[in-house]
């Protein structure tokens, strides 16, 4: 069943969409990310504009984002202080991002910016991710008694000023890092046409220290409104966010989500780290040959703007 | 109009006096949320007040035409291993969608002459004044346009693809594809013997969006926040109302 898009402006196979909603709502059902690193370079490869694809992306992550930070709401393991001070520092980088989008356009990169971020990105957390969840089976292989990991010098963190308690997540410490860590979010959210759950989750655990179990919960807090308002610039400055194509994808990533959440209930967090790392990398490896590789046609056709 | 061209053409041509009368299976094509291309039936005959010159033959030359716009052709080079746009050609004008079908080879049917006084080809159909200093091979951007647009259905060339019955009636089909661009689709039917245009004549064809996607579009363009707005309340009910659903099926 054909479905035209009425901003993409482009015709595309509607149990497609549905499908690779479902495909990522899997994905984000097992894992608990948002799956929008792999969405918008399947977008891409449909043949939707990749300014379509990204600011469409934003709206369909508000939706799954949503779904799940009530779930993580009902279980009070949201730290709202924090959430907050990561929003601020994200919609300051997402204004920034969508600033870089649009200058970046105008110079006929855009496309080059969103493929080297994904590149670059996409091969640091799968392969931190490889290793770890590598090391972590191995030592339960081995069986070996270890001693608890002694935590070391207090980090830098901890000696930079402003400092803020944040009660949820028993930690005391200057708000700087969370803003610079949600400044960074917003601008991939804004060019990437992500969540930056991938990005902002190991960051929350390994520099800020947060207790895992708020960990998702509040970076779903940051993301739904870092994406809102990433959706909304999006729509005002470009013009570039397709109700329809968002609809498709999100119906297929409300029922996928659902059988991912069964799968990953059967799968050990080892084995699901590994596959998830495994994912990246393909899809990291996959963007970076396009960058390498001659392109069959080295030609591409652009609309003139203004 | 029509009679006035017909007197005119009468006029000019008084030995052939030939005139095109068309039909046209659907003056609008109406993009839906099923769009998926559309087949436009284009026939017409041959009205004549002489008896039938059947030699040189009587051929058929049809234009379709979409609304033409400015076009940014990038070139990728390698750059510190990289493949990234480097070269850039603004091309002024170039049709959106071009279709041009004939009775026969287009050399035969059509001079060089009457090409270049009509703009029939693709090639004449695209304006493109110089390019910026330091692009010595201009004419390769334009050459990629064409190849790009015709890999994409865009840009056809029909040679033979109109059918001529007893030098009079007429008749071909355009199939446009699903990514057409909004607007007033120029139809053109040249009437030619031994490669000159005896009689020509012109039409609309408009391509518009209709109803839900008229509405989506337009909201989205002139009322870009109540747009925004709309997609986010969309996802946001939705979020929710996944949450809530699923939430009853796990009790």
């Amino acid at each position: 069943m054909q479905v035209y898009l009425p901003v993409a402006e482009v015709s595309v196979n509607a149990f497609l969409i549905l499908g690779l909603g479902g495909l990522v709502g899997v994905l984000s059902g097992m894992f608990g990310v948002g799956g929008g690193f792999l969405a918008t370079p399947m977008l891409f490869f449909i043949g939707i504009p990749p300014a379509v694809a990204v600011a469409t992306q934003a709206n369909q992550i508000v939706a799954s984002s949503v779904s799940g930070l009530l779930a993580h709401f009902r279980r009070k393991t949201v730290d709202f202080k924090m959430g907050s001070v990561l929003l601020v520092g994200g919609l300051i980088g997402s204004a920034a991002g969508i600033f870089v989008f649009n200058y970046m356009k105008s110079l006929g990169q855009v496309d080059l910016l969103v493929q080297l971020s994904y590149v670059v990105f996409l091969g640091i957390v799968g392969a931190l991710m490889f290793v770890e969840s590598l090391v972590a089976i191995r030592r339960s292989r081995s069986q070996a008694a270890r001693k608890p990991r002694e935590r070391r010098h207090k980090s830098w963190i901890y000696t930079m000023p402003f400092k803020v308690r944040f009660r949820t997540s028993g930690l005391y410490i200057s708000a700087i890092p969370p803003l610079l860590v949600g400044g960074m979010v917003g601008v991939l959210s804004a060019i990437m046409g992500v969540g930056g759950g991938f990005v902002m989750v190991p960051a929350m655990i390994y520099l800020l220290h947060m207790p895992t179990k708020v960990v998702v919960g509040t970076s779903l807090f940051q993301i739904v409104f870092v994406a809102a308002f990433t959706t909304m610039l999006h729509a005002t400055t470009n013009y570039t966010v397709d109700a329809v194509l968002a609809l498709l994808l999100l119906i297929g990533g409300v029922i996928g989500a659902q059988f991912g959440t069964q799968i990953g209930l059967r799968l050990k967090a080892e084995q699901l780290r590994i596959l998830l790392a495994s994912l990246v990398l393909a899809v990291c490896g996959k963007l970076a040959l396009d960058l390498l590789l001659k392109p069959a046609e080295l030609y591409s056709l652009n609309p003139v703007l203004n | 109009m029509r009679a006035l061209v017909l007197i005119l053409s009468l006029l000019a041509w008084p030995a052939m006096a030939e005139d095109v009368v068309l039909g046209l299976s659907s003056d609008k094509v109406s993009i839906t949320t099923s769009f998926n291309g559309s087949q436009i039936l284009i026939f017409g005959a041959v009205k004549r007040e002489t008896a039938i010159i059947e030699d040189p033959p009587l051929e058929v030359v049809l234009t379709v035409a979409g609304p033409s716009e400015p076009v940014m052709v990038r070139r990728k080079a390698r750059r510190a291993g990289i493949w990234v746009n480097s070269d850039a050609v603004e091309v002024d004008r170039a049709p959106s969608f071009y279709a041009v079908a004939s009775s026969g080879p287009l050399r035969e049917v059509l001079s060089a002459t009457e090409n270049l006084r009509h703009d029939i080809t693709i090639d004449r159909a695209i304006r493109s004044v110089g390019a910026p200093a330091g692009i010595t091979d201009a004419p390769n951007f334009t050459t990629a346009l064409v190849r790009i647009r015709t890999n994409a259905g865009l840009y056809q060339r029909l040679e033979g693809a109109v059918a001529i019955d007893e030098h009079t009636l007429f008749r071909s089909s355009i199939s446009m594809p699903a990514n057409l661009t909004e607007g007033s689709y120029v139809t053109r039917i040249f009437l030619t013997r031994s490669g000159e245009v005896v009689s020509q004549y012109e039409t609309l064809i408009e391509v518009r969006k209709v109803g839900l996607e008229r509405w989506l579009f337009n909201l989205s363009r002139d009322r870009a926040m109540i747009y925004g707005l709309m997609s986010l309340a969309v996802a946001v009910a939705a979020g929710w109302g996944a949450s809530a659903a699923f939430s009853l099926l796990r009790r």
